[in-house]
């Protein structure tokens, strides 16, 4: 079970790594909310008191279904275009992955054998590889939309590297983590809309407005805007 | 009870003042949170016994290291919030604008309330991390801090703060989720051992932890919480950030939210040195310490932009904090002393900045001439936040960047005392050039400048004499309260 949650897992992030629309990618993480909430609720089926009921079920809404709709929310609201752009060209994004996806598997199986406790390492690889696909996202893609996806896959991943070691948290302490993903990912899409306002566009690599090289050419205009 | 109320009294505060309409009842209810936390504070670091305090289980505690920076916190949130006041009377002096009065109207939300909000969430959060002893909730309110004060970031809706909000959002949350993998790696090192990570339990257990785990705890936690704190290379958005931000944030940000940063590395040094481990983290943050001096150091030179300047000079400064951290002992005492010393003169300089700000209309050098003949007394916070912050004698922060020095000399470490005074040097250069154009400079304009409200004055004026007072007296309980914060991180070989 856990094996078949790890493989769906990491094709999900191949997914992400090759699609070109960012409606694929958002049904992507939708899938991955929905196969981590599982994958917890199965892990702790021994135990399952109400805290960790609550936890996986609301793991599951809150990932599988509030932030993507938050997400679709705003790439229909703000008139970001709907295909992603790279700085990396698909077929090399893929490429990469598959070889992000061979290092992970690599450093799980070693790591695996080389501690006491048991980590199920086709677990623990799927979740290295989440984790380096969230930072490639947001390294290597343009939309301020597409970096909020890899944020929230970057956590799935670190999110599946915990349910991998067996630790649990006080059900305060998951909560709160829970609360914070929310939040941040809600600012991060309010923060799209008003990027949207100023700039008309999110691409953040048009963000020029704060580098050293450029900061010697008046930007009076700017500044009289943040005075006021 | 105590020190759940420094916590829950900002953050219920924080969520009435979002609906709050009035402005008089809303800044009055922002100034009564902050007077308790203010004393309660005060009360419970100065007066509230000798022993540990432990309360409700042990999620928060007020130990040596927390007795520091807990009335610091509380200390530079008094004065931000005074200091905003009074900014937000010098902006309402021009607000005459027609056009801002309509867009103004659309917002549904008024944008001070959102400001008052998170600005008091954000001290819960703050409180949070400085007591918090289960490194769980710790991270929780470390992520929290940078949440809250996002849209305080972005309160001006121009382009650029827009912009400097977005990085800081996205890459300290990133740097952060690293962190937590740092935590769950310590529960792996730790697994079969102790099952609650409380850094209690864990230094006492300190000894049976998987060291091969522990390093990479530290590695994790360095990465995850460095980008916080603004080390080089990881510092890329504390400039942005810090220079884009109102004034009174700025303060805070610098003064108080990269001290919380640091001591969320300092929980996980001190497991690391109970386990007998501590030589293992001292080349890296002696070399991330110099790294982030010399980094800041050339972008100090050549800078156009008076707030970038103060924002660089706390990547220079957390360099110089990491640095006496990774010497250990003496250096510990000396780091502890230059993170207090800091958050007074850079809220005092961020809070003058503003009030420069706020006469000249521009951040830019060029654009700032002849400070002392304008605003004379700004002229004299202005130059001697200079003095201070670039480690003159008369201030604390000579004192701590001297014990620094000597304890790397005692240790023999050459190199790093050659490189620590040639990038102080470097920083004291450049900021002479950029401080004395803007106070001596010659001008044309003589106009009289626009009065600045008083509220706008007070607090820099006396966080300028706590930086002056902490180098020519520290009082002896200071010094005690310094003494047993460097023991408990070093784990009592001092």
């Amino acid at each position: 079970m856990i094996n078949t949650i790890s493989i769906l897992l990491a094709i999900t992030s191949l997914f992400l790594f090759g699609s070109s629309r960012v409606r694929i990618s958002i049904r992507m993480v939708i899938l991955q909310g929905f196969l981590l909430g599982i994958a917890f609720l199965y892990y702790n089926q021994a135990h399952l008191t109400i805290g960790t009921w609550i936890i996986g079920v609301s793991s599951i809404v809150l990932k599988g279904i509030v932030l993507p709709w938050l997400l679709t929310f705003v790439l229909h609201r703000s008139r970001a275009k709907l295909e992603i752009e790279p700085y990396v060209g698909f077929g090399t994004s893929l490429f990469i992955g598959v070889l992000l996806l061979g290092f992970s598997t690599y450093v799980a199986w070693n790591l695996a054998i080389n501690t006491a406790r048991t980590i199920p390492p086709a677990l623990f690889s799927a979740a290295l590889f989440l984790i380096f696909c969230g930072m490639f996202l947001i390294v290597t893609r343009k939309k301020a939309i597409t970096q909020t996806i890899g944020y929230l896959v970057l956590e799935n991943g670190v999110f599946a590297t915990g349910l991998g070691i067996g630790h649990e948290f006080p059900f305060i302490v998951e909560m709160g983590v829970m609360l914070d993903i929310f939040v941040g990912v809600f600012l991060m899409g309010i923060m799209i809309f008003r990027i949207d306002r100023a700039f008309d566009h999110t691409d953040t690599h048009r963000f020029n407005e704060l580098l050293d090289s450029i900061a010697t050419e008046p930007a009076d205009s700017a500044e009289m805007e943040n005075i006021q | 009870m105590m020190l759940w109320s420094l916590v829950l009294v900002p953050f219920v505060a924080g969520l009435v003042s979002y609906v709050i309409v009035s402005d008089r009842i809303r800044r009055s209810v922002w100034f009564i949170a902050m007077a308790f936390h203010l004393f309660i504070s005060f009360f419970l670091s100065f007066d509230g016994g000798e022993a540990g305090m432990s309360l409700q289980g042990g999620w928060l505690t007020l130990d040596a290291l927390s007795r520091i920076f807990m009335p610091l916190t509380s200390l530079l949130f008094a004065a931000a919030t005074l200091y905003a006041i009074g900014a937000f009377e010098n902006e309402h002096g021009r607000k005459s604008d027609p056009g801002k009065a309509a867009s103004a109207k659309v917002r549904r939300l008024s944008p001070e309330s959102v400001f008052t909000g998170c600005i008091l969430v954000f001290l819960a959060s703050m409180t949070t991390v400085i007591l918090s002893h289960r490194l769980g909730l710790q991270w929780v309110a470390i992520e929290a801090t940078t949440l809250a004060s996002t849209p305080l970031i972005y309160y001006h809706q121009g382009k650029r703060s827009l912009e400097a909000a977005w990085k800081y959002i996205l890459l300290c949350s990133v740097g952060i989720a690293v962190a937590l993998l740092g935590i769950f790696s310590l529960a792996l090192a730790a697994s079969g051992v102790t099952s609650e990570l409380s850094v209690d339990s864990l230094v006492t257990h300190a000894t049976q932890l998987d060291p091969r785990w522990l390093k990479l705890v530290f590695v994790f936690i360095l990465v995850g919480y460095g980008t916080k704190m603004g080390l080089a290379p990881l510092h890329t958005w504390l400039p942005d950030a810090h220079s884009e931000a109102p004034s009174a944030v700025s303060a805070l940000l610098s003064g108080a939210l990269l001290n919380c940063a640091f001591i969320g590395i300092l929980r996980v040094l001190q497991i690391l040195n109970a386990a007998g481990m501590g030589s293992f983290g001292e080349h890296i943050l002696i070399f991330l310490g110099l790294f982030s001096m010399g980094v800041a150091a050339i972008f100090i030179l050549r800078q156009p932009d008076y707030k970038r300047l103060l924002a660089y000079s706390s990547v220079e400064h957390m360099g110089i904090v990491i640095l006496g951290t990774g010497l250990a002992s003496e250096g510990m005492f000396g780091s502890l002393l230059h993170a207090v010393n800091h958050s007074f003169v850079k809220s005092m300089l961020f809070m003058t900045a503003g009030n420069i700000l706020a006469i000249y209309a521009t951040k830019r050098i060029d654009g700032v001439r002849a400070l002392k003949n304008r605003v004379p007394l700004l002229a004299v916070l202005w130059f001697g936040g200079f003095l201070a912050i670039t480690g003159s004698p008369p201030f604390g922060t000579f004192i701590s960047e001297f014990s620094i020095l000597q304890e790397a000399v005692n240790q023999e470490r050459y190199v790093t005392v050659g490189l620590y005074l040639f990038f102080l040097l470097l920083v004291f250069v450049g900021m002479a050039a950029t401080f004395s154009k803007m106070t001596f400079g010659a001008t044309t304009d003589t106009a009289p400048p626009k009065p600045l409200h008083v509220w706008s004055l007070v607090p820099p004026v006396f966080l300028g004499l706590a930086a002056l007072m902490m180098g020519l007296y520290i009082p002896q309980q200071l010094d005690t309260m310094l003494r047993n914060a460097a023991a408990l991180i070093s784990g009592g070989a001092l």
